[in-house]
């Protein structure tokens, strides 16, 4: 009987059957036009003598690069080029980052205060930095420092250390010495064991019902620790401070205009996007959960770290997520004022050697990297904190 | 008895006039608590430091009608660069007789969102209307026809280009966007995975990767002998971009949807297609409406990235006239200005995305 009546269904009719012809077309079609342009880029390129593949990435550079975390020259290849440009997007972004998410939490808290100024102070810088261009933004803090700074002789010192000149910022930084080293050491090794301590605590208060001050124990350990180990090694304090050697300065540490203007524009543009997203996830909070807290006993820090953070944080983590991908997306519009990020470098190198679909392929293939890699960390660290609904 | 009520009434106090008034108002919003205070007194403390110098900047030691030569040296802003080039920053290298056109075009454009405001007067008129606008302001712009002298593309500039880009753009991202959406909610597994591999994708990358690609790959990907212009080639990178936003934006209001909608259609006799035309699609869509606002505010903020592959967008007229030696160095008042624009048009688009949403959340 049932055999008879699927025989009687035409296989137009049979969803099964067209849902199978409906994708064969699909992707029939996304396979021609795939073959269409492949095939167009191959024949072009032929008559263009550009050779395809990936060999160029080991011949030699020839061109200079202004900031690098490592050493290059021109005589380096355009695979090392490109690694340095990978590096400086990396810092930006890294160091864009903390900063936004510092600034942003601010705002966002600032603007939820009960203080009428500096709450209408703090949504008036939320609507103006969201409301204009990033790219403008860039423009207008690079001009400002080009522009209106002095050149390195005049330049401003507001702070005894620290110079502002239209070459860029140089500020004192601590001289070098084996101290540092095994600080930062120390502080490695304070960090892993915060997190042991942190591991031990939970299960302590699980079990007996015991609070343990992690809190305070950790910056205990991460301030006190490398503090031993600098009084350990005589408690050295040479410092490194710039000084002006005929037309820049030299010595202390310094950022270049392009690099500040980039990281300012950022930080500013995308502190306001993460000052809404804070806002929001502590008002979906409600104001119950809080008196709750403080009606069974919990002191003000408590009611923060054990009631509201882990709520708000499973609302505030997903769109944070991708505001910092955001500003790791537009860090790649340092090529317009010059700073050599990783799209910049890419640039100069598909002009020299014309390798244009390969350099393209490489910009999208190092930001999906940046991209997947962030969300997969950010979705493992979603996970954690997103409470378990009993 | 009533005596006593009466004469209790006649001695009621007012209130102390510390807590009412302007005082009470200080002493509620500014002054309530230690912290409080403090952190108003350091605000004020900074506003008194930058705001006067500010305006004395702007306004009082400002020039607005000079030349570039007389505003050198000037302690004030020199807004005499906008007042000179204001057309050229506005209309690029269209033809100095026909910038009407344009600014015609930006007029339907502007009539028809403001008119768009209201939601009682979404109808089908209106959604007739659309198309004939833009096709309207596509004539203007291109002329060629009923007498108008043509303008190739390649002399569109400033702000109309800027507009044409987003709103094109937006336009035709959003059918494309519907699709990809519905594709990624589909339960044919090749489809999905296309969807989902074509959104991630895009969303992964820069816009300015895409529009690198517009400039550089895309000539090679057709035969020879076939061109398209650069703008037309930015718009379809542009267009590409937003698309995948949408997609993400629509799937969340499709996600919205209850099961009991598409059970409810399905027991109706609806095929899919009128399932989504009919039942979900108009709710989904109508769900989204806010986000999507913002999606058009970010699409009408990136186009400033065409000036990467040097299209004469807002941002670069106001650059090339910063490149003209008697206008270097006043960078800071010519990118004043047009934030301003920019800011305007956003600040108009999230208040009113922001009272959709009031609106909308009333309704459900």
């Amino acid at each position: 009987m049932e055999d008879t009546l699927t025989h009687k269904v035409p296989f137009w009719l049979d969803p099964k059957k067209r849902s199978i012809i409906f994708q064969v077309f699909v992707f029939a079609m996304v396979g021609l036009l795939a073959y269409y342009l492949v095939s167009n880029t191959l024949i072009n390129l032929q008559k263009q003598k550009i050779a395809t593949g990936l060999s160029f990435l080991n011949k030699e550079s020839s061109f200079e690069i202004g900031e690098s975390l490592i050493p290059y020259s021109a005589a380096s290849s355009y695979g090392r080029a490109l690694l340095v440009g990978a590096l400086n997007t990396l810092k930006v972004a890294f160091i864009g980052i903390v900063f936004t998410l510092i600034l942003g939490a601010v705002v966002g808290i600032a603007r939820l205060s009960s203080n009428w100024l500096v709450s209408k102070l703090a949504s008036l810088f939320i609507e103006v930095m969201q409301d204009i261009p990033v790219l403008l933004q860039l423009f207008f803090w690079y001009a400002i420092f080009y522009e209106t700074l002095p050149s390195p002789q005049q330049a401003l010192c507001p702070i005894d250390g620290l110079y502002l000149c239209n070459r860029g910022v140089a500020f004192t930084v601590p001289g070098a010495h084996p101290a540092y080293k095994y600080m930062a050491l120390t502080l490695l090794v304070g960090c892993g064991l915060i997190y042991v301590i942190r591991r031990w605590a939970k299960k302590r208060q699980e079990k007996t019902g015991q609070f343990f001050p992690v809190f305070r124990v950790s910056i205990g350990i991460i301030v006190g620790f490398p503090l031993i180990t600098w009084l350990a090694f005589g408690a050295p304090i040479d410092m490194n401070v710039p000084k002006l050697v005929g037309f820049n300065f030299v010595g202390g540490m310094t950022f270049s205009p392009e690099f500040i203007a980039l990281l300012l524009g950022l930080i500013l543009y995308t502190a306001a996007f993460v000052a809404e997203v804070v806002r929001a996830g502590i008002q979906s909070v409600s104001k119950g959960q809080r008196e709750a807290a403080m009606s069974i006993g919990l002191r003000p820090p408590l009611v923060l770290n054990l009631v509201i953070l882990p709520q708000s944080l499973r609302v505030i983590i997903p769109p944070l997520t991708s505001q910092m991908l955001n500003l790791t997306k537009n860090s790649s519009l340092a090529v317009a004022i010059g700073f050599p990020d990783f799209v910049s470098v890419a640039n100069t190198t598909i002009n020299q050697t014309g390798q244009a679909v390969e350099g393209v392929a490489l910009i999208m293939a190092v930001y999906l990297i940046f991209s997947l890699s962030t969300s997969a960390f950010m979705n493992w660290y979603n996970k954690k904190v997103t409470l378990v609904e009993r | 008895m009533e005596e006593a009520i009466l004469k209790a009434r006649a001695e009621e106090l007012k209130p102390p006039v510390t807590s009412v008034g302007v005082i009470g108002w200080a002493r509620n919003n500014l002054f309530n608590g230690w912290f409080n205070s403090i952190l108003t007194l350091i605000t004020l403390f900074f506003l008194l430091k930058t705001v006067p110098p500010l305006v004395q900047w702007a306004f009082i030691d400002s020039m607005w009608h000079t030349t570039g030569l007389a505003c050198r040296g000037a302690p004030g802003a020199c807004w005499s660069i906008i007042y000179t080039n204001f057309r050229f920053i506005i209309f690029g290298f269209y033809p100095y007789a026909q910038q009407w056109r344009p600014l015609l075009a930006m007029m339907i454009l502007v009539g028809l969102l403001f008119y768009s405001r209201d939601r009682t007067h979404w109808n089908k008129y209106l959604g007739y209307g659309w198309p004939m606008g833009l096709a309207v302001m596509g004539l203007l712009m291109k002329g060629g026809l009923f007498g108008l002298t043509p303008v190739e593309s390649t002399q569109w500039g400033g702000l109309p280009l800027t507009l044409l880009l987003s709103v094109f753009g937006l336009t035709a991202a959003y059918p494309l966007g519907v699709i990809l959406a519905l594709g990624r909610q589909s339960k044919m597994h090749g489809v999905k995975w296309l969807s989902v591999l074509y959104i991630e994708l895009i969303r992964g990358v820069p816009l300015i990767s895409l529009l690198f690609m517009s400039s550089i790959i895309f000539p090679l990907f057709l035969p020879e002998g076939i061109t398209f212009n650069k703008l037309l080639r930015a718009q379809v990178a542009i267009i590409l971009f937003t698309a995948a936003y949408i997609a993400e934006v629509v799937r969340g209001g499709l996600q919205g949807m209850s099961r009991g909608q598409y059970e409810a259609a399905e027991s109706m006799g609806l095929n899919y297609y009128l399932t989504m035309r009919l039942v979900i699609l108009p709710q989904a869509l109508k769900i989204v409406i806010p986000p999507t606002v913002s999606i058009l505010i970010s699409a009408f903020k990136d186009t400033s990235l065409v000036v990467i592959i040097a299209l004469w967008d807002l941002l670069k007229t106001t650059q090339s006239v910063l490149s003209n030696p008697e206008w270097m160095g006043f960078s800071r008042e010519a990118y004043l200005f047009i934030a301003i624009f920019y800011f305007l048009g956003c600040f108009s688009m999230s208040n009113y995305s922001r009272k959709l949403e009031r609106e909308l959340s009333r309704e459900n």
